[in-house]
């Protein structure tokens, strides 16, 4: 396979559905909640009933208007939506409402990294459409059952130009709109549930090779790392029929999960042709500038800007601000224990580290978290000015703030009898005992066996309870060894 | 005024027929996109019934609408847009009654054959 991807190269499309997370449908006010009985979230002018007149979803256009501004497009001031015309039954009218010829959102971009290394992925346009209802095909022998639930939820296609060239790129972007479509909240980005789908376009042409080889679409991917494993596949099988010098045809293929392969469902036989024009039903919309700007002005600060700001003016690490940006609720709770203290860099590692590792461990969202980011800040406060040694202060101090979270830091610390003891003379009286105890050790280091010292202050520890400052009774064992012999 | 730009914009939805022959091969295509089913001794008739469709609309290709935008739509209402509001939705009962099949649950259609 080495030898082959270095004689070809990947070109890879994908197009994203993205169900907006609005109340209600693209052009009436059917709810669109998930998993409600069949057919009971249907109005007439879901299922197309003569007579009836679809308006359009002020929501659904802000909301495809904010994911255009996180992408860089630009955004389309005059629109009109266009009608696809085919017959299908989980569609209802007989065609789709899409926008053929304006897209709401044209050009644009993605940032993405991969092995380290960032660019960006080209987008050709965002535009607004109806879902369609479903088909179950296996309940009934005789019959295939609809559920028009679906029919009419509004969605927005995010195309990319064919600019991602391996399945890496591909599991990266997505990820990437998934985070920005759950950040600025226009989509819960569940790809499980449906509400993220998305559909690859892979063809494979020999290295330096200007045009574009046949593509296949892969359909049915319902998971990111789906996308990337089918699109593994889909590379290898191309590749191997090129090598073997077969033709590729423009196909239709679904990803079977439980093999990790494709099948074919449908040969492009002949070009669709869907016969678009101008949706009548529903007048043009013209989005003004100062609609647009306000949409924008409302936004919250992305990823790359908070990344941005963390890095430069907080002086994290980059992977400390990538870790802390996963997610917008993380990082809002990072700002808001930053907004208590300066400790910057100990807020994050408070937050990637035990936070994070006790809400995975307990599989709670921050969102639930119990501790409020000034309680975190007071905690963090303890360990820097030296009052709790870390380890003590992200173990039992968390969790016993976790279990009695009226209570404060100092309070818990004090109770708990977790406070290191910097007072001399007490560290004085543990330092003798250790070093008494241990009489031909002593004799070991002071004839330079120097890494002793950790045994040492170990024995203090153990001693002390953990409540002996490390660093004090370091600076002590070591007066008190080089000192006088 | 308004007449050309809707000219204009029937112009560009019929091009594609302006510039064809109907012939039987244009009849199954349409046929098979509209779902339609006929006897194959209408096939004459309709290929015919066609042609005079498609002469009409190019005898309006006469008149003068370069430089016309389109028409998008026939109205002058602009930015019609609805607030993101729950209702309006049918019963399941209502919205069943003009299914061909049903079980009170689904819509029921020829079983749409799969792979």
């Amino acid at each position: 396979m080495s030898i082959l991807s270095n004689k070809y190269e990947a070109v890879i499309g994908l197009e994203v559905h993205a169900q907006l997370a609005t109340k209600s449908k693209l052009f009436c006010g059917d709810s669109i909640a998930f998993g409600a009985e069949p057919n009971t979230h249907v109005s007439p002018i879901t299922l197309g009933h003569p007579g009836t007149l679809p308006k359009t979803n002020k929501k659904a256009v802000e909301y495809a208007i904010m994911m255009g501004i996180a992408c860089h497009c630009e955004i389309e001031k005059d629109n009109f939506f266009a009608r696809k015309n085919y017959f299908y039954p989980d569609l209802p009218k007989g065609y789709q409402v899409s926008q053929h010829t304006t897209p709401i959102c044209k050009g644009g971009h993605i940032a993405i990294k991969t092995d380290g290394v960032a660019r960006s992925v080209q987008l050709n346009r965002i535009h607004l459409e109806e879902d369609a209802g479903k088909s179950i095909h296996d309940i009934d022998d005789d019959y295939t059952c609809v559920d028009y639930n679906r029919a009419g939820t509004p969605l927005i296609e995010i195309v990319t130009e064919p600019d991602l060239f391996s399945a890496e790129e591909a599991y990266q972007y997505l990820t990437e709109v998934r985070r920005l479509v759950r950040w600025i909240g226009v989509c819960d980005g569940n790809m499980e549930e449906g509400s993220l789908r998305c559909d690859a376009n892979v063809s494979v042409r020999l290295k330096g090779e200007t045009k574009l080889g046949t593509k296949v679409e892969v359909k049915n991917l319902n998971s990111i790392r789906n996308v990337k494993t089918a699109i593994e596949h889909e590379i290898d099988r191309m590749t191997h029929m090129l090598e073997n010098g077969e033709t590729i045809i423009q196909q239709t293929r679904s990803f079977d999960a439980g093999s990790n392969t494709t099948f074919a469902i449908r040969d492009k036989e002949e070009a669709n042709d869907y016969r678009y024009f101008a949706e009548p039903d529903l007048p043009p919309f013209h989005l003004q500038q100062s609609f647009i700007d306000s949409i924008k002005q409302a936004l919250p600060a992305l990823p790359a800007a908070l990344m941005g700001k963390y890095e430069h003016e907080f002086g994290l690490s980059e992977y400390d601000a990538a870790q802390l940006c996963q997610e917008k609720e993380i990082a809002e709770y990072y700002a808001a224990v930053t907004a208590h203290t300066n400790h910057y860099k100990a807020a994050a590692n408070w937050i990637n580290g035990p936070v994070k590792h006790y809400l995975n461990e307990h599989k709670i969202h921050i969102s639930s978290f119990v501790l409020k980011p000034a309680q975190i800040a007071d905690l963090l406060l303890l360990v820097e000015e030296g009052k709790v040694n870390f380890s003590v202060a992200s173990v039992k101090l968390l969790h016993a703030m976790i279990a009695e979270h009226h209570k404060t830091a100092l309070q818990l610390a004090t109770a708990l009898n977790l406070l290191q003891v910097s007072d001399a003379n007490e560290l004085e009286t543990w330092v003798s005992t250790a070093l008494e105890r241990m009489p031909d050790k002593v004799k070991e280091y002071r004839k330079g066996k120097k890494g002793l010292i950790g045994l040492f202050v170990g024995e203090v520890k153990k001693l002390s309870k953990g409540k002996a400052d490390p660093k004090v009774v370091t600076s002590l064992l070591e007066e008190k060894l080089n000192g006088a012999d | 005024m308004p007449f050309l730009y809707f000219l204009e914009q029937l112009k560009e939805c019929s091009i594609i027929f302006v510039l064809m022959e109907v012939n039987s091969a244009l009849v199954d295509h349409i046929a098979h996109l509209s779902r339609l089913h006929y006897e194959e001794s209408e096939k004459t008739a309709i290929a015919a019934d066609l042609q005079k469709m498609i002469s009409f609309v190019e005898k309006l290709s006469e008149i003068e609408t370069s430089g016309v935008e389109p028409l998008q739509h026939m109205g002058n209402a602009i930015n019609v847009l609805r607030e993101d509001e729950v209702k309006g939705s049918a019963t399941r009962q209502d919205a069943l009654e003009n299914a061909p099949v049903t079980d009170g649950t689904f819509f029921k259609v020829p079983k749409v054959i799969r792979k």
